[in-house]
């Protein structure tokens, strides 16, 4: 998995509760049997004007106006901050790896939803949660200022805003041990191997009709 | 030790090892895999060059891209049928049992588990799909996964997770006429919000719950995850060793009567404390529709569409109004009068046996009104669709004027043929009624399989309640 450490990235905003995994990724896209190349199709629908399909040529399909990431200024972003409970429904990990192929690594919002969340993780990205009125806050220093940048440190904890303000978050110690090593989730459960055996020899025992 | 609740007992028998912060290591007994999550599980296991853990946890099915018709013909999308080969392949090397598609035991993922026996009570069961909570009505720890996980309970049995907090939803009376386990999902939904239950694992109990069938049960518990809840549950007794003895995947003879006073011990103690705990009246729930795209914007039959000039709170009146917008609603409409294009019965929600009989009793003897294009039966498994067929159902919903297919998630989630165009309304049994869910530009109304027949005889929503 890749590492994270430190990151100071563009800010795009999507002003918008409970933004589900179905606008994240629409389902014609997890016929894929790949894990990569979801990008160009992080919310198809709301993003382009006509319908998508796998394998069309996303460069030559009509781009909508009006869908916020579409702007310009917010090309290359690699912060996306959102509102209540994102990444909701669908446990479909074509979402994260949709916005990590687009070029998110950060999240920032009040909430998400647990599936997604923790999907994101799994994929070297992090999800941060800050109260509504740091959210809201952030919304509005982002809007009327081309080029809004943040710092995110996960080594300790905290965002810093262009004007100095600093936001610390909450991240569990060993999700932000695995994020910062860049280390590999099954590479670990293996190490307890032995454990896993005699559990699973316990557990046999006591209720078999379980290994059926 | 104190009094601990089902979901306490249920963690505490599957911890292997615990780290300092509280993160554990659960073992996990049931794997369910279906075509869309797992290619790229299996594919990580095979580039690290490691094996299948327990292959006899898994059960595979091909449900999300299958046809619901000319399944004889194959599937005529060469990507869909990809990703079915896809699974075929899989699980042929690693000596999974999957249930092919012209397998009569082949169905929905969430609808084959139990009926095979293979979700049994005191399980942890795992499935790359977010509706895994359905099984959660047989007193299991049963919730959905990312496909990193997937390829992490392949390779290790297990799975890294931090333990939820616990809420109650208590639900007490006895429901109305035309009222469903449906209605109480949908209503619990509206309550609390899409987001009420995250972070925690929800524990269903009350009267009405205890009263409800394993059909309704697993309704409700599906349903745990649009409000917000990973994990859904419902403790174990009669009605559910009931309903699990004699199916192939489940203990017999000696064995059982073993499993049942194991299984007997599957409830929340006298005392056990919960984080959050809820109450509704069953008296109280009327049949529910949702009005907007995501499933707490729900109102009983008989209300209106919601007004969004009357509310306070900017992004919840900026949500409705976009909401309205898309699905082309006015404000303060009453719900019976509007009209629809299209019904679906079907999903991991409601395509069991149960539902289909419900629907059936409504449409017997009636027809689907002329504006209805196209009304849809989709059975949630192969031997749905038989014992349906055994009961007659088939033929009354043919005469009724409603299609009778083959068993898969379908316009659920509409990844294969079955989908809402542009602009339609659909009364719909399954989950989700976001944006786009059925079709690009489908307009989804969730209902119970009652109202959903209802809707299709009379063209528009009716009151099913009352005569």
């Amino acid at each position: 998995m890749r590492k994270f450490t430190l990151l100071d990235g563009l800010v795009a905003p999507l002003d918008r509760a409970n933004v589900d995994t179905d606008a994240i990724i629409p389902k014609q896209f997890l016929k894929s049997i790949k894990r990569s190349g979801f990008g160009p199709n992080a919310f198809d629908e709301w993003r382009y004007l006509d319908h998508g399909e796998p394998g069309m040529d996303n460069s030559k399909r009509p781009l909508n106006p009006d869908f916020v990431l579409n702007q310009p200024r917010y090309r290359g972003a690699q912060i996306l901050l959102a509102r209540e409970n994102f990444g909701c429904g669908s446990s479909r990990e074509h979402a994260p790896w949709a916005l990590e192929d687009y070029g998110f690594r950060v999240i920032i919002a009040p909430s998400f939803a647990d599936i997604f969340f923790n999907n994101c993780f799994k994929n070297g990205m992090l999800p941060i949660r800050l109260a509504a009125e740091q959210v809201d806050a952030l919304f509005k220093a982002v809007e009327p200022t081309p080029g809004y940048r943040l710092k995110i440190d996960l080594e300790r904890q905290s965002i810093t805003a262009p004007d100095g303000t600093e936001y610390k978050f909450e991240v569990e110690a060993f999700r932000k041990h695995c994020l910062l090593n860049g280390l590999d989730d099954i590479g670990l459960t293996l190490q307890h191997v032995g454990e896993i055996k005699a559990f699973e020899a316990k557990h046999r025992a006591a209720q078999p009709w379980l290994f059926a | 030790m104190g009094a601990q609740t089902l979901y306490d007992k249920l963690w505490n028998a599957h911890v292997v090892r615990q780290e300092a912060d509280g993160t554990a290591l659960i073992y996990i007994d049931r794997h369910l895999v279906h075509e869309v999550t797992s290619p790229q599980a299996f594919e990580g296991l095979k580039l690290a060059g490691r094996k299948l853990w327990r292959s006899a946890s898994i059960l595979a099915v091909a449900d999300h891209n299958v046809p619901t018709t000319g399944r004889a013909q194959g599937i005529a999308d060469p990507v869909s049928r990809l990703q079915v080969e896809t699974l075929d392949s899989n699980c042929a090397e690693y000596g999974v049992t999957e249930f092919k598609m012209n397998d009569v035991r082949q169905g929905i993922v969430h609808v084959i588990g139990p009926e095979q026996g293979a979700t049994l009570p005191g399980m942890t069961v795992v499935c790359g799909d977010s509706h895994t909570s359905t099984h959660g009505a047989f007193a299991a720890l049963a919730f959905g996964i990312g496909t990193s996980e997937v390829e992490h309970v392949m390779a290790t049995q297990c799975l890294l997770m931090k333990k939820s907090k616990a809420m109650q939803v208590v639900v007490d009376g006895a429901l109305g006429k035309g009222v469903t386990a449906k209605d109480i999902a949908l209503a619990v939904v509206g309550r609390i919000g899409t987001a009420g239950g995250t972070g925690y694992a929800i524990e269903f109990a009350g009267s009405t719950i205890r009263a409800l069938s394993m059909e309704g049960r697993m309704t409700l518990c599906n349903m745990a995850i649009e409000a917000g809840a990973r994990a859904g549950m419902i403790a174990a007794d009669d009605t559910t060793f009931a309903y699990i003895k004699g199916r192939p995947f489940a203990p017999q003879g000696e064995m059982w009567n073993k499993a049942v006073a194991c299984w007997r011990t599957l409830h929340s103690d006298d005392g056990a404390q919960f984080d959050k705990v809820v109450r509704l009246d069953a008296a109280e729930i009327k049949p529910q529709v949702t009005w907007g795209t995501s499933p707490e914007m729900v109102v009983a039959v008989d209300g209106r569409v919601p007004d969004p000039a009357t509310m306070t709170d900017p992004v919840k009146r900026h949500d409705t109004e976009r909401a309205l917008h898309y699905m082309g609603l006015a404000a303060n409409a009453p719900i019976t009068e509007i009209s629809i294009d299209k019904v679906f019965i079907g999903s991991c929600t409601n395509a069991r046996i149960e539902d289909l009989r419900a629907a059936a009793a409504v449409a017997k003897g009636k027809h689907v009104a002329p504006n209805v294009k196209l009304a849809m039966v989709v059975p949630g498994s192969g031997l749905v669709k038989a014992q349906a067929e055994k009961e007659g159902l088939d033929r009354i919903f043919i005469a009724a004027g409603f299609e009778w297919r083959d068993p898969g998630c379908s316009m659920c989630l509409a990844m294969n043929d079955d989908r809402l165009e542009p602009g339609e309304r659909c009364a719909s049994t399954s989950n989700r009624n976001f944006e786009g869910r059925q079709g690009p530009g489908g307009r989804t109304h969730l209902v119970s399989p009652e109202m959903a027949a209802a809707a299709a005889i009379a063209g528009h929503f009716v009151d099913v309640s009352v005569d």
